[in-house]
């Protein structure tokens, strides 16, 4: 199996996807195989972080200590240029339908994508 | 063939003191009551998960403390859908010839046993461990991403939504056990605290302690039976970043497969008992299930058409929005409900005619998918 990219969810300021040399399937949730057509190792690739937002919701109301310090977040389903779908933060006006451009941004402890509006 | 032979319920809000087990006992106890069943009469045990008390073998944990030595035990998992998908099984087990008597429970001291913030976390747990949940979401931050969506593609607005919480609040005030007897307006849910836009306070089931059960018998008890006709399940994803679009979700395939399965159709429904987790859960389900068309649900409630002496009845107990929501046997309330509908029992909440009752379940963020056909026969 080929070595796995470092993406955000490992700190680095990176979103990783995989494509199926098989069958052209992409996936965001890294696995060892095509979710699609079984095939083994598909291949791993840099996002651009370019992309459109799906759906919104401002998160008022957290959980646990750490993000309650956050609060209110935007929480987004994002477009993403490369034909898959991902969950990240963003800036607190964007409405679905704008075009969106990915950065990092420290959370609760961790690394997170946060989209900001394109140009 | 099976039948709903029996149907217990306690009531939902704070238990002090009760455990799972405690409030499961309960529940079944009452079931058992109702069936005119003994312990000995049962051989099939189905359960739910208890997240205040979570065990590998909570069916064997539960026939021992109530005193059943079973044939057949064990629990299910499937989020809000466990009930519906425990009473399939059920059905399946009893029809096959596995059981006689199955019982069907679940119950959980989920307000009292542990800290809201702790039911609130425990529950984002569904999302992805890597990809969603270090961004922090909530529950209502999975439904709040899907209702942005269902709004803007069919031109919902948060006072439609409203009415759905107003509408569960109405009937729950006519219901003993319901965790809440205070009724509100469109304006007090428009003004309840935000959670995760556009859900506010009201447009989310409460933290309940409660617990349900049923037995799911071959022979029909009691002067009216209430028979399982048909059922269908649909899974089409576990993760909400990868759901599909919201014209392909799987109550569609669900309840067409259930249509199939007992050559029922939606105009032959007189009573719904719809799972409603939060306001957009129920708007998308009954649109989804065919039950209004699209982007009309709302409507239908301003025009009664939903109320307890509307055209088609829905959750006439208060649902999870209102009688409350205690995990596992939250949902299992409203089969509890439509049983009494059914035979007759539901006194001042008495609808005219339940001869017909579709059932929906839904568990993680639309995920899982369980619909059923009730049928009253003689």
């Amino acid at each position: 199996m080929s070595e796995r990219l470092a993406d955000w969810t490992r700190g680095e300021e990176a979103i990783i996807y995989q494509a199926c040399a098989s069958c052209g399937h992409v996936q965001y949730f890294h696995r060892g195989f095509c979710a699609a057509c079984g095939a083994s190792d598909p291949r791993e690739a840099r996002a651009s972080g370019k992309g459109r937002v799906y759906a919104t919701s401002l998160v008022c109301r957290a959980a646990t200590p750490e993000t309650r310090a956050h609060v209110p977040y935007n929480i987004l389903l994002v477009d993403c240029a490369e034909g898959f779908r991902m969950m990240a933060h963003g800036e607190n006006g964007l409405a679905i339908g704008d075009e969106v451009i990915a950065g990092f941004r420290p959370f609760a402890g961790k690394l997170v994508p946060f989209f900001s509006k394109g140009k | 063939m099976s039948f709903v032979t029996g149907v217990g319920l306690t009531s939902f809000g704070k238990h002090e003191g009760s455990s799972s087990l405690d409030l499961m006992s309960r529940a079944a106890q009452a079931a058992l009551d109702d069936a005119g069943l003994k312990r000995p009469d049962i051989d099939g045990i189905l359960c739910g998960y208890s997240t205040v008390s979570p065990h590998i073998m909570l069916a064997t944990v539960f026939a021992e403390h109530f005193g059943i030595r079973p044939s057949y035990a064990h629990a299910v998992q499937v989020g809000g859908a466990t009930g519906l998908a425990m009473t399939m099984l059920a059905h399946h087990l009893v029809g096959a010839g596995v059981a006689r008597n199955v019982l069907v429970v679940a119950g959980e001291n989920r307000l009292t046993g542990q800290s809201r913030d702790a039911s609130i976390q425990a529950l984002a747990q569904v999302g992805h461990p890597d990809y969603e949940v270090p961004l922090g979401p909530t529950i209502p931050a999975y439904y709040g991403l899907v209702a942005t969506r269902y709004m803007h593609e069919y031109g919902v607005t948060e006072e439609d939504l409203a009415e759905f919480a107003v509408l569960m609040r109405a009937h729950a005030c006519t219901h003993p056990g319901a965790q809440f007897h205070d009724p509100i307006t469109i304006a007090d849910v428009m003004a309840s605290k935000p959670v995760a836009m556009p859900l506010k306070l009201l447009d989310c089931c409460p933290v309940s302690d409660g617990g349900a059960a049923f037995v799911i018998g071959r022979e029909s008890t009691g002067e009216a039976g209430v028979r399982i006709r048909g059922c269908a399940q649909a899974h089409t994803h576990q993760h909400v970043t990868v759901a599909p679009g919201l014209s392909e979700l799987g109550a569609e395939i669900s309840i067409a497969r259930a249509r199939e399965a007992t050559g029922l159709a939606i105009s032959d429904v007189r009573y719904a008992a719809i799972y409603d987790s939060f306001t957009i859960t129920l708007a998308m389900l009954l649109e989804d299930l065919g039950l209004a068309g699209r982007g009309e649900a709302a409507a239908r409630v301003r025009s009664g058409h939903f109320s307890r002496d509307g055209a088609m009845p829905l959750n006439t107990h208060g649902g999870l929005l209102s009688y409350g929501h205690c995990g596992v046997g939250g949902a299992m309330a409203h089969l509890v409900e439509a049983h009494l509908q059914m035979t007759g029992r539901a006194a001042n909440r008495q609808v005219r005619d339940a001869s017909i009752a579709l059932l929906h379940g839904d568990g993680g963020v639309l995920s899982s998918h369980v619909s059923m056909f009730l049928e009253r026969v003689r």
